[in-house]
């Protein structure tokens, strides 16, 4: 078979998979007994932002996605710390063995700081990680996987939230309900909680109110609304700070929890990192930080899943 | 001014402690000569130019006085050049270091002290009573890191140049950040004023995945490779129970208000082993008995996939506490009644607060730092922790103070031999307890 007609084969096996496989799955970590599962979210469209938040959050104004999937839970340290320690990887892999594509990838710089904050580890979500370290660890995955993994944009993102909502919160507006969904400042007694262990929103997905604070891709504009484009919108990130974050976190009020909240990453978040250069991976003043996984139904090309896992860190001094 | 009770507190404390000594003056703030007027420029040495020291000075030079860096030394000129990089970018009207006052050794650090009015220290652990006692001697104001020491006998050397600070009335702040931190200020304030009673007991922990590793180059000497992989050499850093968790047991000294009588305690090298990791444990667990029977717990780790946590608990005859360095301050009654919760958000950095409060003093010319003592004391309770894991002894201060045992090698240069060598198959000798002699060199 000549080169051409393997691509056109692969181009409509391509398709007519991602056309149709668009339902849940589990992904498997090879040579390892990791896994996570993976959500389906059906193309759609929504009216994003709120008129009775913050002015960041308007205009409200349409959006149109195509499909994903996305993490039916925010990303744990079971799955972060084989990335994170690579002496650790190969002790979780069943033969010892790293392969060697894998060990290629850039690793965090060992935190001098205990950066679970004493919160719990087995089943708690990673935090304190920056996005360009969420980013990397996306990498580290689709090096070991195969498949390509990002974070979600912010419209994504709260069109996964809302699953079909205008409301406040993805189960309405009655904030007395929060607690049954969410971790946050009235119920967490100041601490992170295993994911999953409050009830879903209505496409299955977990915490996504509350417990962390998670990752977009986007650069956070507080007048990106106003000339957002309508069709799969993303502000791309040219500057190190500010990424927007969405959901609340543990330590947030109910107000910061809602669908359409956007919270900015600070710089001072750093503050407590003692060294220059300061650290591209970590930020010791944002345990209220974490992310959760989207793939996307049309995988990118090679030299868009290079572009996006290689951007060099910009330096932070 | 939320430190000023704080700082109140650390004076009267010194004062009723040096109200023993026969013939001492009264120490605080007497204007000093020289940087009388905030107009002075005052000059600043950095001496240690890696992360930290980087850190420092960008810490130094971000306060609102008037300074200028006018020398770097390091034992590495790569180190210094990216610093001087990395510093002039930031603040490049403030840095003012021709070639000529940079400079690079083993030796550099004197003539940097000498350029300068105040100096940071901030090199690798080991070295720090020699730069201090050269700091002192040439009357010079000082910022230096913590650990101050490695060993009992850099200790006494610590100790012997904080009283001849105090003598010169020269401000000294060592870098144990939590004492100017403000959740540990206003809880450890309402703990001495008796909130939650007397302290009998407490743990402090610093529990952690370990730090960086610099594989060995070709070419290198055993002595830059040390100097290079520091973390992983008692000389240099006195092991992580003293370079990272003296800031949790200088907290348990300073609640307790004093330091302990004897320590004892366990470890070993259990999860990170191997030829990159040179002599240090990877564990720590110790226990520091005080003068009045009480027991505060000390554990510290380098494990990876295990939970961690940095932080410190205290119970005392009325309630307990939870401190952290993410600024967590915590008091409860017996009741489990919250009594006070200090603010988490939006804090001020404590590492910019050790500099500001620092340069303030020197420029209204006020002597109002004497943080050595301390620093030197708190840095010996890790040490003597590291003696009592690594021969499985009990120990007293006393007898810990009083130790000979100097790290030092007998030689600093590049082609020197440090006094712990890897064996053919390039591991280093790791303490076994119950053969190792803690007060032996």
């Amino acid at each position: 078979m000549n080169k051409k007609l393997i691509l056109i084969i692969f181009i409509c096996l391509n398709f007519s998979l991602s056309a149709q496989e668009l339902k849940d799955y589990t992904q498997t970590i090879n040579g390892t007994d990791l896994s996570f599962d993976m959500k389906a979210i059906p193309a759609g469209s929504f009216q994003m932002g709120s008129t009775s938040g913050k002015p960041d959050e308007q205009p409200v104004h349409t959006v149109e996605l195509d499909g994903f999937w996305m993490g039916i839970y925010e990303v744990t340290w079971d799955l972060f710390e084989p990335f994170l320690y690579k002496d650790f990887e190969a002790v979780k892999s069943n033969d010892g063995k790293i392969p060697v594509n894998v060990d290629a990838v850039t690793r965090p710089t060992k935190p001098y700081l205990d950066m679970t904050f004493g919160m719990g580890k087995a089943g708690h979500p990673a935090i304190a990680m920056t996005h360009y370290n969420a980013i990397q660890f996306c990498k580290w995955l689709y090096e070991r996987t195969g498949v390509f993994y990002r974070l979600p944009t912010e419209a994504e993102w709260e069109y996964a939230c809302r699953a079909g909502s205008d409301d406040k919160y993805t189960f309405g507006d009655d904030e007395s309900m929060l607690g049954d969904y969410a971790w946050y400042l009235d119920n967490s007694d100041g601490t992170t909680h295993k994911v999953g262990e409050k009830k879903s929103n209505a496409w299955g997905l977990y915490d996504m109110h509350g417990n962390v604070s998670e990752w977009t891709y986007d650069q956070y504009a507080d007048d990106f609304y106003v000339s957002s484009p309508s069709k799969n919108p993303v502000n791309k990130p040219t500057k190190l700070y500010p990424h927007s974050l969405r959901g609340g976190a543990y330590d947030d009020d109910a107000n910061l929890l809602r669908s359409a909240s956007r919270l900015p990453s600070k710089a001072a978040w750093k503050q407590l990192d003692p060294q220059i250069p300061k650290s591209n991976w970590w930020f010791p003043e944002a345990p209220f930080v974490g992310f959760r996984l989207v793939r996307p139904v049309m995988p990118p090309s090679k030299e868009e899943i290079n572009a996006y896992y290689n951007q060099a860190p910009i330096p932070d001094r | 001014m939320s430190n000023f009770n704080s700082l109140h507190q650390q004076r009267r404390d010194f004062l009723k402690a040096s109200a023993a000594i026969a013939g001492s003056a009264m120490l605080s703030s007497i204007p000093l000569m020289g940087h009388s007027s905030v107009n002075d420029t005052i000059k600043v040495a950095l001496v240690g130019c890696g992360g930290r020291g980087s850190g420092a000075i960008d810490q130094a030079l971000s306060t609102k006085f008037n300074l200028e860096l006018v020398a770097m030394a390091d034992a590495f000129k790569d180190r210094l050049d990216e610093c001087f990089k990395n510093t002039s970018e930031k603040h490049k009207d403030k840095v003012k270091v021709p070639d000529d006052h940079k400079f690079v050794g083993f030796d550099a650090y004197k003539k940097a002290i000498e350029l300068a009015d105040v100096v940071i220290l901030a090199t690798t652990p080991g070295f720090r009573p020699i730069h201090f006692e050269e700091a002192i001697k040439q009357g010079k104001h000082v910022f230096m890191e913590k650990p101050v020491a490695v060993d009992a006998p850099g200790i006494r050397k610590v100790l012997a140049t904080a009283e001849e600070a105090k003598r010169k009335k020269l401000n000294v702040v060592v870098g144990l950040q939590r004492r100017y931190q403000a959740n540990y200020r206003e809880t450890i304030k309402r703990i001495q004023d008796g909130a939650i009673g007397d302290i009998v007991s407490g743990q402090v922990y610093w529990n952690s995945g370990g730090v960086w590793v610099h594989p060995r180059k070709p070419g290198q000497t055993e002595m830059e490779y040390q100097m290079r992989n520091w973390y992983y050499f008692n000389w240099l850093c006195g092991d992580h129970i003293v370079e990272q968790h003296v800031h949790n047991i200088d907290v348990a000294n300073w609640v307790k208000g004093s330091y302990p009588v004897s320590i004892q305690g366990t470890g070993s090298q259990a999860w990170r082993k191997g030829k990159d990791y040179g002599e240090i444990y990877d564990n720590h667990a110790v226990e520091l008995t005080y003068a009045d029977g009480s027991v505060i717990y000390s554990q510290c780790r380098h494990f990876e996939g295990t939970s961690n946590r940095v932080d410190e608990t205290f119970q005392g005859t009325k309630g307990r506490t939870f401190l952290s360095s993410n600024n967590a301050g915590r008091l409860w009654d017996q009741k489990g009644t919250m009594l006070y919760n200090h603010p988490t958000k939006d804090q001020k950095n404590p590492y910019q607060t050790e500099h500001d409060e620092l340069f303030e003093s020197i420029s209204k010319g006020e002597y109002n730092h004497w943080d050595a003592e301390y620093g030197a004391k708190s840095t010996l309770t890790g040490i003597i922790g590291r003696y009592a894991t690594y021969s499985g002894q009990v120990i007293k201060w006393d007898d810990a103070l009083n130790a000979n045992n100097s790290l030092m090698p007998d030689v600093l240069t590049w082609d020197a031999k440090p006094k712990v060598l890897p064996n053919e198959e390039g591991l280093y000798p790791v303490a076994q307890p119950g053969l190792f002699q803690w007060d032996k060199a």
